[in-house]
C-alpha cells in the first residue's frame, strides 16, 4: 500500500535543507542592507565583518524559519577567519530579535560564542558550554524539533545539549562583531561534517519503537477482538470469501454479510478486473436491481471503462468476435490486485515498482504481454503490494485449491521472502516467478497467493484454461472487424447515454473528459502507445472495480470502507495533523513504515 | 553396561529423590531401544524449566547413561539427538548442574559427538557445549586440550546459521589469553569468521562481532590483520563502523565500538583515523549517557578510558563531547534515593552495580585527566568531585579504591591542583591511610600519587611529613615490586629536594645505610637513578651541613667496606687507611659508577654528587688529591652528551671557586687548586667551551673562566 501521507521523509528533509541553499543568498541580502560600518557582504558566499566593538556587532538570519514538521533540523557555519578578536555567535532567534546583536543576548535569541566557548541563553551572561572556535574550525547547530532542545557540534563532533523548551519558530542566525571576521553557511549544499543522518536515523529507530511499544494496557483482551475483527471484514470487503470464512472459525468469530453476498461481489470485481465490464454491468443490474439505476454516475463510469475494454479487446461483447484467445490479452503482470489502494490517489505509476521493493506494479517491461504463459490462473494473477494485514490468510487460503497449479519446470528455485506456512505455498511461489522474476525482486512473492487463489477458484466461470499464442501485436478490438464495428455502436450507445445524463442532471465535467478520453483512444494507430494509452492499462480497471465494490455494499447496508482502511486512512490523517500542530515528531512518525 | 549396576545403588541412598525422576532414569535402561527414545524425549518435556528435577535426575545418575547413549554406535540418530538435547536442557540450570555435568566429562564426549556428520545432532551437541562454555565454572582450557578441536569447530562454521551462532559464542567465551587468540589466529578463525558479520541473523552477527572483540583484544597481530580484511568488498572497519549506526542495537554499537577500540590501541587504526574520532568515540561517549543500561555505562566508560589512555587529542576530544565530564558524575548516584523508596528491586539492582560504575567513572576520569591541564581543572571543578575521590579512597572495594586512587594520580600530575583542591581536601589523609594496608596494584598508584604530593611546591608535603611517612617510604624501599621501590625511593628524593638539616638526618637515619647500599646495586636502573638523585638532594645543602657529611661519610665507609668484601669489586681497588678519611671512599664509589656500565642519567647524578662535594671546603681536598677523579671529570666534559658536560663542568666550577669569605689559607687553598687545574689543561678545555652551542654550558663555562680572571 502506497500512502503520501508523510511529506517529511529522509529525502525530503535532504530537500528541506538543499532549500536553504537559496537561504544563502537571502544572507547575503539582508547583509548588504545591513548597518553602516556592521556586517558587509562582499562578492562571496560568506560573510564579513568590519565592526570594531560590541555596538558594532550584528547578525544575520535566514528568511524562513525552521519548519516544526521537519523534526530534525541541522546548520553547518565554517569560521572562514576569526578576524581581529574572533567575538562570533552561532544560534537561534525568533523573529523581531534586534539584529544588532550577537545571537542569545536578546529575549528569544539563542547562541554559542566563539571567544569564551559559552551558551547565551537569551541572557547577556553566558554559561560555560563547550570549547572555544577559531578560524578554520566547523561549528554545526542541530535543532531537535521533537524535544525541542539544541546542541552544537565542533568538527564533527556533538558537544551535547545547550537549550532546552525552545520556543517555535526560530531562525537560523550567525553574528560577528570585530573586524575581519568571516563565515561561510552550509544548510546542506555541501555535505555536512557532522554526521547528522545517524543522528536523525536514531529519532527514526526512537520513534518507531514508541509507537510499536506503545501500551494497550489492560485493553489487551478487547485488542485481540478489534484486530480480528478488523482482519475479518477487510477479507470480507474484498470477496476473499473461502480465507474470511476459514478465518472466522479459527478465530471464533462472525461474519456479518452471508456467503452468497461475497461471493457475488467477488465475481462481479473479478470480471471488472479482468477487463470483462459488460458481463460485470449485467451482473450487477441482475443479482442487485436498481443499483446502478440509481447511481447513474457509476454506471456511466462503468460504461466508459467498457469501452476502454472494448478497445482493449478483453470485454466480452467484443472478444466473441476474437480468435485469439482474450486471456492472453487478458494478462497483465503487474496489473492490479485485489488489495486496494487507499486513498483515492492514483494508482502506481510504472516507475514505482523498481525503487520499492514491496510494491511490484510497474515492474512489468513492455512485452510482458507477450510473454508465453501456460498457466492462465497465474497469468491473470498479479503481483502486488500487499498489505500486512492480508497476509494472515496465507496459510489458510492455500487449503481450496491451489493445488491445482503445477511447479513450473524451468522455474528457477527462488528464495520466498515471506513465511509460508506449508511446502504448497512455495510451490506457488515458484510457480509465480515464471511471469516476472526477471526484473522483480523476490519480494514480490508477498501477497500474490490470494490473487492466484481467488483466480483459480474462479477459473471455470472465467474460461478456459488454454493458452494460446499471442505473440501477435495488440489490435484495435483484438483487430476483429466485427468487434470493431460493435465497439463503434457501443460508442454511440455511451454518446447517447451522456447527452441523456447532461440533460437530467445538468453538464458534468467529469464526464465529459472521461468520454473524451475513451474516444481519444481511437484516434492513434497504437492506442497503446499513446498519450492517452494509460487507460487502456489494466491498472486502471482497480479504481472502478473498488467504487462498485463500495457501491453493492453500500446498497446491502453495509460500510463502502472496511475499518482496517479507515483506520489507516485515520493514522495517514494524524500523521499529518501532527504536521500542522508543529509536531516534530511526525516526520519520523510514518504511516508507510508500519505497512510492510 | 557399568552405569547398570551403579544407578540402583544411588538411588537407594538418597531416599528422599521423588518417584517419578527415578522414573524417568529407570526407563533409560529398557532394553528396547524405541522405549528408550521415548523415555528420553519424556525426560526432556520434563525438564524443560525445571531446575528441581534437573538437580533430581543428575543426582539419580541420569548423565552418565545419557553420555553412554549419546556415544554408543548402535544408538539411532534420532536418540543421540535426543541425548544432547536433554544434557543441554540439564546445563540450562544451576551452576551446580554445569558442575556436575563436567565432572561427568561431559566436553569430551560432545566434542567426539561432533564428529558425526549428522547435523541436527552436531547443533544439539553445540547447543549443549555452548551453554557448558559459557558457565563462569568451566575451565576454558578444555576446548584447548585436544588440538583438533578448533579446526573441527571452524569447519563446521559453514553447515547452518545455528552451528555459526554456537561455535562463534563459545569462542568469544573461551578467548581469555593471548596464547588462545594466537589458536583461533592460527586455525584462521578471522577468515572464516569475517563473512558471518554479514550473516542474515542477528544472533550470528553479535557472536561474530563479539568473537572479534576478545580476538582483538591487546594483539597486535590479529587487529593488523584485521584491517585489511574484506567483506563482501567493504573494509571490515567499515562494517564495524556501520554496526555502530545509531539505530542499531546498543549491544551490537557497543561491541563493535570495542573491537575498533582494541584495532586501534593495538596500533592497527590510527587515533586520528575518522572511524576513531568521529565514530568510536562518540559512540563510546554516547554509551556513557543516562539513557543507557548500568552494565552499558559500565563497559563504556571502561572501553573510552582505555580507547584514549595514550593519546592527548582523543582526551581533549572526548572532553568535550557531549559534555562527558558532567555525565560521568551522574555514575555517583546509586543507589538513588528516589530507587531506595519506590522500588526493592531497582534498589537492589542499582546497588550491584554502584560499585561498577564509580570505578568505571574514576578510570575515565584519570584516563580524560592524565595529560591535559584544563581537563584537570574541569574534572575537579565537577560537583563534589574531590570529596568522591576522597571517600573513593576508603571503599570496601578493591576495584573502586584503586580506580579512585588512578583518578588521584592522574590529577596530581597537575601543579595548579596540588596547590590548591588536593590541599583544601586534605586527600593526603586518606591516600596514607590506603597506603598502610593495600594490595600491591593499589600501593604503586597510591604511592606513585603521594610522590606528587610531596614535590616541594605542594602545601601538603609538610602535614605529610608530620604524618610519620618515612618509615612507610622506607620500608616500600624494600619491597619486591620494583615499581614499589621506585616509587618509595622516588618519594624520599622529592621529600630531601631543599629539606631541612632535620628531614635530611631522619631520610638517612630511618633508610639506614644498608638499606641504601642495596639501592646503589639495585638490578632496576630506575632504583638506581633515584638513589642517587636521593643522595645529591641529600648533599646538595648551603652551607654544606657537617652533621649530614659525616653520616653520609659513615654510609659510605660502610658502603665500601661491603663493596670490598663482594666479589664485583676489581682487584686494583685499594683502600688504604680507611679510617683516616670518609671522603676518600666517596671518591672511591663515585669513581666506581663512573667507571661502570651505567646510563647515562646514573653518571649525571654521580657527577651531580660530585659537584656538590666539590662544593665543601675540606671535601675540595678530597678531589684535588685524586688524580683518577680529575681525569675522569676531565673527560666528561669533552663528553658527547651535554648533560654530562654540563655536570662535570659544575664540578670544576666549584673546585676553582674563590671564597669570598675565605680565611687567607681558604685564599692560598683557592690559588692552589686553579695552579693545578691548569696544570692538568682543564683551563683551555674550559675555553672551548665558552664556544660551546648549548647556552647553559657556556655560560657555566663563562662563569668558571671569570673565576681565573679574578
Amino acid at each position: 500500500m502506497q500512502s503520501k501521507g508523510n511529506n517529511y521523509s529522509k529525502s525530503d528533509l535532504h530537500s528541506f535543507l538543499g532549500n536553504h541553499h537559496s537561504r544563502n543568498a537571502v544572507i547575503q541580502n539582508q547583509l548588504s542592507q545591513g548597518k553602516e560600518g556592521g556586517i558587509c557582504c562582499e562578492d562571496r558566499p560568506n560573510i564579513y565583518c568590519h565592526g570594531k566593538n560590541h555596538k558594532d556587532a550584528a547578525s544575520v538570519r535566514a528568511t524562513h524559519p525552521i519548519p516544526a514538521a521537519c523534526g530534525i533540523y541541522y546548520f553547518e557555519v565554517k569560521i572562514v577567519s576569526k578576524g581581529r578578536d574572533g567575538y562570533m555567535g552561532i544560534g537561534l532567534s525568533a523573529q523581531g530579535v534586534n539584529m544588532n546583536r550577537l545571537p542569545g543576548w536578546d529575549k528569544h535569541s539563542y547562541g554559542y560564542h566563539g571567544d569564551d566557548g559559552h551558551s547565551f541563553c537569551s541572557s547577556g551572561t553566558g554559561q560555560p558550554y563547550g570549547p572555544t572556535f577559531t578560524t578554520g574550525d566547523v561549528i554545526g547547530c542541530c535543532v531537535n524539533l521533537i524535544n525541542n532542545t539544541c546542541f552544537y557540534t565542533k568538527n564533527g563532533i556533538s558537544l551535547g545539549v545547550a537549550f532546552t523548551d525552545l520556543p517555535p519558530n526560530l531562525y537560523p542566525t550567525v553574528g560577528l562583531q570585530t573586524p575581519g571576521e568571516i563565515v561561510d553557511a552550509n544548510f546542506g549544499q555541501q555535505p555536512f561534517v557532522f554526521d547528522i543522518e545517524d543522528y536523525m536515523s536514531e529519532w527514526r529507530a526512537k520513534i518507531h519503537g514508541m509507537i510499536a511499544r506503545f501500551p494497550i494496557g489492560e485493553r489487551l483482551g478487547e485488542w485481540q477482538a478489534v484486530l480480528q475483527n478488523m482482519v475479518s471484514t477487510y477479507l470480507v470487503h474484498h470477496g476473499y470469501c473461502a480465507t474470511a470464512t476459514a478465518f472466522a472459525r479459527a478465530t471464533e468469530t462472525l461474519i456479518q454479510e452471508d456467503q452468497t453476498s461475497i461471493k457475488n461481489r467477488q465475481r462481479i470485481q473479478k470480471l471488472v478486473l479482468a477487463g470483462r465490464v459488460g458481463e460485470a454491468i449485467e451482473a450487477t443490474q441482475q443479482l442487485y436491481p436498481g443499483l446502478l439505476e440509481h447511481n447513474s454516475n457509476l454506471l456511466f463510469m462503468l460504461k466508459c471503462r467498457q469501452f476502454v475494454e472494448m478497445v482493449n479487446g478483453t470485454d466480452s461483447e467484443v472478444r466473441c468476435f476474437s480468435v485469439r484467445s482474450p486471456k492472453s490479452q487478458d494478462s497483465y503482470p503487474g496489473s492490479p490486485s485485489l488489495s486496494p489502494r487507499h486513498g483515492a490517489t492514483n494508482p502506481h505509476l510504472h516507475s514505482a515498482g523498481a525503487d520499492s521493493p514491496t510494491c511490484s506494479n510497474g515492474v512489468t517491461p513492455p512485452n510482458k504481454n507477450k510473454s508465453h504463459n501456460k498457466y492462465p490462473g497465474v497469468s491473470s494473477a498479479s503481483s502486488s503490494s500487499s498489505s500486512s494485514p492480508s497476509s494472515v490468510n496465507y496459510s489458510e487460503s492455500n487449503s481450496t485449491d491451489s493445488t491445482k497449479s503445477q511447479p513450473h519446470s524451468g522455474t528457477s528455485n527462488q528464495e520466498t521472502r515471506c513465511v509460508a506456512s506449508d511446502s504448497e505455498m512455495e510451490i506457488e511461489a515458484e510457480h509465480y516467478t515464471n511471469g516476472v522474476a526477471e526484473n522483480s525482486s523476490t519480494r514480490i512473492m508477498n501477497g500474490t497467493y490470494k490473487h492466484q487463489e481467488i483466480l483459480q477458484a474462479e477459473d471455470g466461470s472465467l474460461g478456459n484454461g488454454v493458452a494460446e499464442d499471442s505473440c501477435a501485436s495488440r489490435q484495435l478490438c483484438g483487430g476483429n472487424q466485427a468487434a470493431t464495428e460493435r465497439m463503434i455502436q457501443f460508442g454511440r450507445e455511451l454518446q447517447g447515454l451522456n447527452e441523456q445524463l447532461c440533460r437530467e442532471y445538468g453538464k458534468n465535467a467529469t464526464h465529459k473528459k472521461m468520454l473524451q478520453d475513451a474516444f481519444s483512444l481511437l484516434a492513434y494507430s497504437d492506442p497503446w502507445n499513446c498519450p492517452v494509452g494509460q487507460q487502456l492499462d489494466p491498472m486502471q480497471r482497480e479504481n472502478i472495480c473498488s467504487a462498485l465494490n463500495s457501491a453493492i455494499l453500500e446498497s446491502q447496508n453495509l460500510p463502502k470502507q472496511p475499518p482496517l482502511m479507515l483506520a489507516v486512512g485515520q493514522a495517514t490523517e494524524c500523521v499529518q495533523l501532527m504536521a500542522r500542530v508543529r509536531s516534530g515528531s511526525c516526520s519520523f512518525a510514518r504511516v508507510d513504515s508500519f505497512l510492510h | 553396561m557399568a552405569c547398570l549396576l551403579e544407578a540402583p545403588l544411588r538411588i537407594s541412598v538418597l531416599s528422599e529423590v521423588t518417584a517419578t525422576s527415578r522414573h524417568y532414569v529407570d526407563r533409560l535402561f529398557d532394553p528396547d531401544p524405541q522405549k528408550v527414545l521415548q523415555g528420553v524425549i519424556d525426560m526432556k518435556n520434563a525438564v524443560i524449566g525445571n531446575n528441581k528435577q534437573k538437580a533430581n535426575l543428575i543426582v539419580l545418575g541420569a548423565v552418565p547413561r545419557l553420555l553412554y547413549l549419546l556415544q554408543q554406535g548402535s544408538s539411532s540418530s534420532e536418540l543421540r539427538a535426543e541425548c544432547a538435547v536433554v544434557l543441554g536442557s540439564l546445563a540450562m540450570g544451576t551452576e551446580n548442574n554445569i558442575k556436575s555435568l563436567v565432572d561427568c566429562h561431559i566436553i569430551p564426549a560432545l566434542l567426539q559427538g561432533l564428529l558425526c556428520p549428522d547435523l541436527i545432532f552436531i547443533e544439539a551437541c553445540l547447543r549443549c557445549l555452548r551453554t557448558v562454555f559459557i558457565s563462569p565454572v568451566t575451565p576454558v582450557q578444555l576446548l584447548y586440550t585436544d588440538p583438533t578441536v578448533i579446526p573441527h569447530l571452524m569447519s563446521l562454521l559453514s553447515r547452518s546459521q545455528r552451528t555459526q551462532e554456537y561455535i562463534t559464542q563459545i569462542f568469544s567465551h573461551c578467548c581469555k589469553t593471548p596464547e588462545h587468540q594466537t589458536v583461533l589466529f592460527n586455525h584462521g578463525a578471522i577468515q572464516n569468521i569475517a563473512p558471518l558479520l554479514i550473516s542474515p541473523s542477528y544472533k550470528v552477527r553479535m557472536q561474530a562481532l563479539k568473537c572479534f572483540s576478545v580476538l582483538a583484544y591487546e594483539n597486535t597481530q590479529v587487529s593488523m590483520t584485521l584491517v585489511n580484511v574484506l567483506v563482501d568488498e567493504e573494509l571490515l572497519s567499515q562494517v564495524f563502523v556501520r554496526m555502530m549506526q545509531r539505530d542499531q542495537p546498543i549491544d551490537m554499537q557497543l561491541t563493535a565500538a570495542k573491537c575498533l577500540t582494541y584495532m586501534c590501541r593495538a596500533g592497527a587504526i590510527r587515533t586520528d583515523d575518522s572511524c576513531i574520532v568521529l565514530k568510536t568515540l562518540p559512540c563510546l561517549v554516547r554509551m556513557c549517557s543516562k539513557e543507557r543500561l548500568l552494565e552499558e555505562r559500565v563497559e563504556g566508560a571502561e572501553t573510552l578510558a582505555y580507547l584514549m589512555e595514550p593519546d592527548v587529542e582523543l582526551q581533549r576530544i572526548a572532553s568535550v563531547t557531549d559534555h562527558l565530564v558532567a555525565m560521568l558524575a551522574d555514575y555517583f548516584k546509586y543507589p538513588s534515593s528516589v530507587s531506595a523508596i519506590t522500588d526493592i528491586k531497582r534498589l537492589d539492582h542499582d546497588l550491584k552495580h554502584a560499585h561498577e560504575l564509580r570505578q568505571a567513572a574514576f578510570k575515565l576520569y584519570a584516563s580524560l585527566g592524565s595529560n591535559d591541564e584544563d581537563i584537570r581543572k574541569k574534572i575537579t571543578e565537577t560537583e563534589n568531585m574531590m570529596d568522591r575521590i576522597v571517600s573513593g579512597l576508603s571503599e570496601s572495594s578493591v576495584k573502586v579504591r584503586l580506580a579512585a586512587v588512578r583518578c588521584l594520580h592522574s590529577l596530581s600530575r597537575s601543579v595548579q591542583q596540588l596547590r590548591t583542591s588536593f590541599h583544601d581536601h586534605a586527600v593526603w589523609k586518606p591516600l596514607m591511610k590506603l597506603l598502610q594496608n593495600a594490595p600491591d596494584e593499589v600501593l604503586v598508584m597510591a604511592s606513585s600519587t603521594l610522590c606528587n604530593l610531596l614535590l616541594e611546591f605542594s602545601p601538603s608535603k609538610e602535614p605529610i611529613l608530620e604524618s610519620g611517612v618515612i618509615e612507610l617510604l622506607c620500608s616500600l624501599t624494600q619491597s619486591d615490586s620494583p615499581a614499589l621501590r621506585v616509587n618509595g625511593i622516588w618519594a624520599l628524593m622529592n621529600m630531601a629536594f631543599q629539606a631541612d638539616q632535620k628531614v635530611k638526618g631522619e631520610i638517612v637515619r630511618a633508610l639506614g645505610t644498608e638499606q641504601l647500599f642495596r639501592l646503589l646495586s639495585d638490578p632496576d636502573s630506575n632504583v638506581l637513578m633515584k638513589t642517587l638523585g636521593l643522595l645529591r638532594n641529600l648533599l646538595s645543602t648551603r652551607p654544606p651541613v657537617p652533621v649530614l657529611l659525616k653520616l653520609l661519610h659513615s654510609l659510605l665507609v660502610e658502603l665500601i667496606d661491603q663493596m670490598e668484601h663482594s666479589a664485583a669489586v676489581p682487584s686494583s681497588w685499594h683502600i688504604d687507611q680507611v679510617m683516616s678519611s670518609h671522603g676518600k671512599q666517596i671518591m672511591q664509589a663515585v669513581t666506581l659508577i663512573l667507571e661502570g656500565e651505567h646510563s647515562i642519567e646514573v653518571k649525571e647524578q654521580t657527577l651531580c654528587i660530585l659537584a656538590n662535594i666539590a662544593d665543601g671546603n675540606t671535601a675540595k681536598e678530597l678531589i684535588m688529591t685524586n688524580d683518577d677523579i680529575l681525569q675522569k671529570i676531565k673527560y666528561y666534559m669533552a663528553h658527547s652528551n651535554v648533560k654530562l658536560q654540563l655536570a662535570a663542568t659544575f664540578c670544576i666550577s666549584n673546585l676553582i671557586w674563590n671564597e669570598e669569605d675565605g680565611e687567607a689559607n681558604a685564599m692560598t687553598g683557592s690559588q692552589e687548586r686553579q695552579d693545578k687545574l691548569r696544570e692538568l689543561g682543564f683551563v683551555d678545555i674550559l675555553h672551548k667551551l665558552t664556544q660551546a652551542s648549548d647556552p647553559n654550558l657556556c655560560d657555566r663555562a663563562k662563569t668558571a673562566m671569570q673565576q681565573y680572571l679574578a
